[in-house]
């Protein structure tokens, strides 16, 4: 376990089901990850990627082992806490983009920016995500990439310290991925969240500060890049 | 991209501060022929005269004052705080059920009033004073039964419908069953079932006034949570909002508003559906926009709806809930094919 862990995830183990359906997802998963980390979490499809991170989010509840963000433990959080935590720390963006239809970009982003404290300045924002022409656009207005910067811009207008991003780039094209991804390099350089991406996609690993590699529901290799590429150097 | 959404793209702000003014213009205008038009009718210049005047100087400027200042004025403002309680009610509930075609109803506050109104006026006759009491707490109960009947860990909208369908039904069914045993006793139960506006006074208004500067007030400290339940119960758990909570506090919200509506001037039906899908197909979604917009929607089509009812038919008055019946049926239907084309649909 690194000293100056800000995310820990320590021996977790899930199972759904009963009896002879009865299926481990996780099986004692451990790993740390730093504040201001891009980590990106690769595995193939059962893996245990996407239990991982509900688990992390609060979303769901681990078996076994713990979750501590700071070095709170989430299992001592009742649910009014955890909505806090949530509300507070975590960002979420997701392969669908989960826009409500009848606002427009700007009105979607606002509607993460009312549930925070200190939320950012959304025209700024706007300007980052490269969305302000588009701000009073609707969704179906938008091409997957604009989407996807408008879910972007949604979990990232709460300043959260952590922002879990769960295959952000599945529903996209090669270029609109590398955009995407491009992004999510910026926002974590220029906001300093700590981004835990969960992707099928190797080459992304050579952009993360850490890829943790899953199989089977536990940790098969850690790996810290000391030369990582530009997401505009990737190649697929 | 539909015409709709292509202007939508304009300056937002723009749009919204026109709609605004044309609803509130409307509405302007709509109150001024609502103290106007009646059995006798009156000028723009006498209903300012009698609005203005200190003193009356003959008989027949006395009358008109009357009649405009104690008779039309009151039912006019009552139109206003009945028709934006239902709206925002209903908005605030369509919200919670992620279902454009909610409305109080759903919650069971008309069965609700209706039941204990009922019960009121035909087996508790000398307690007829106190139906507008009884019919708010009977609305509160039936709600609150329903929300009872569809806890499971939670509030899922579509438990909170079917629970809403099974109390709706036995009370229904209860209300049929006391009107057949007192079928020759129903007069009471018929105005308040066809929700009117006739007779109300200052007095309704001062009640009603209250009841809508409180439930408005809650409502609008309901705009975050409302625009957030539209995102989907997981989304809006990973925002970081306690989705049961905000549920039922948008729920208590619209019950109480349309409660307070239902007891003082009885049923009126699609309000609470209609005004605030205008309002949405006008503005938007976003609730910050979308209550003030619905307070303009709903308080025109009440008092649109009453004017036409005691005007439509010389020598015979047709409460309010017949004429939004009548009238909101079709729009319903209207509403039910265009949907497709809703801003963002």
């Amino acid at each position: 376990m690194i000293k100056d862990a800000f995310l820990q995830v320590s021996g977790v183990y899930k199972a759904y089901g009963e009896g002879e359906s009865r299926q481990e997802v996780l099986r004692g998963m451990d790993f740390s990850v730093r504040k201001g980390e891009f980590c990106v979490l690769l595995g193939p499809s059962g893996s245990g990627k996407s239990t991982l991170l509900n688990i992390i989010g609060g979303i769901d509840q681990a078996d076994r082992g713990y979750i501590a963000i700071n070095g709170d433990k989430l299992e001592d959080l009742d649910e009014k806490g955890l909505t806090r935590y949530r509300r507070k720390h975590l960002g979420y963006v997701f392969q669908l983009y989960n826009l409500i239809p009848n606002l427009n970009v700007k009105e979607n982003i606002e509607v993460g920016a009312y549930l925070s404290e200190h939320p950012l300045d959304i025209d700024e924002l706007l300007q980052t995500l490269g969305l302000y022409e588009h701000r009073h656009k609707l969704p179906n207005q938008l091409s997957g990439g604009q989407q996807q910067r408008t879910s972007i811009g949604r979990a990232l207008v709460k300043n959260p310290d952590i922002l879990l991003c769960d295959e952000p780039t599945g529903a996209l094209d090669y270029n609109t991925s590398k955009e995407i991804l491009k992004l999510m390099e910026d926002v974590n350089q220029k906001y300093g969240n700590t981004v835990i991406m969960v992707t099928h996609n190797e080459v992304i690993a050579k952009m993360a500060d850490h890829a943790i590699r899953l199989r089977d529901g536990v940790v098969r290799s850690e790996s810290y890049n000391e030369q990582k590429l530009n997401a505009a150097e990737l190649e697929w | 991209m539909s015409k709709t959404n292509a202007n939508r793209t304009g300056n937002s702000l723009l749009r919204t501060g026109a709609v605004w003014l044309i609803l509130a213009a409307a509405l302007a205008a709509m109150f001024l022929i609502a103290l106007g038009v009646g059995s006798s009718g009156y000028s723009l210049k006498e209903i300012l005269h009698a609005l203005g005047q200190a003193e009356p100087a003959n008989t027949t400027e006395r009358n008109i004052r009357i009649i405009v200042t104690q008779l039309r004025l009151p039912r006019a403002l009552l139109a206003l705080l009945v028709g934006s309680c239902l709206s925002v009610a209903g908005a605030l509930l369509q919200s919670v059920m992620r279902n454009p075609l909610a409305d109080p109803g759903t919650i069971g506050v008309s069965a609700g009033a209706g039941t204990a109104a009922i019960t009121i006026l035909l087996l508790f006759p000398h307690l007829s004073y106190s139906v507008p009491l009884f019919a708010f707490l009977g609305a509160a109960l039936a709600c609150l039964l329903i929300y009872l009947l569809a806890w499971k860990g939670g509030v899922d909208p579509v438990r909170i419908i079917l629970s809403g369908v099974a109390v709706n039904s036995v009370l229904g069914g209860y209300n049929a069953f006391l009107q057949l045993q007192n079928s020759d006793n129903l007069q009471g139960v018929l105005g308040f079932m066809n929700g009117s506006l006739a007779g109300r006074s200052w007095q309704e208004v001062r009640v009603m006034a209250v009841y809508a500067a409180a439930g408005l007030l809650l409502a609008l400290c309901c705009i975050k949570n409302a625009n957030a339940l539209q995102l989907g119960d997981e989304m809006a758990k990973n925002l970081g909002i306690r989705v049961n909570g905000a549920r039922v506090a948008l729920s208590a919200v619209s019950a109480f508003l349309a409660a307070a509506t239902v007891s003082e001037v009885g049923m009126i039906g699609f309000v609470g559906l209609v005004a605030p899908h205008i309002a949405r197909m006008l503005v938007g979604s976003n609730y910050k926009i979308l209550i003030p917009t619905c307070i303009l929607t709903g308080s025109l089509m009440v008092l649109l709806a009453d004017t036409l009812g005691r005007t439509v038919w010389p020598g015979t008055e047709i409460p309010v809930g017949i004429v939004m019946s009548v009238t909101g049926g079709p729009f319903f239907l209207y509403m039910l094919r265009k949907r497709g084309n809703f801003r963002g649909n």
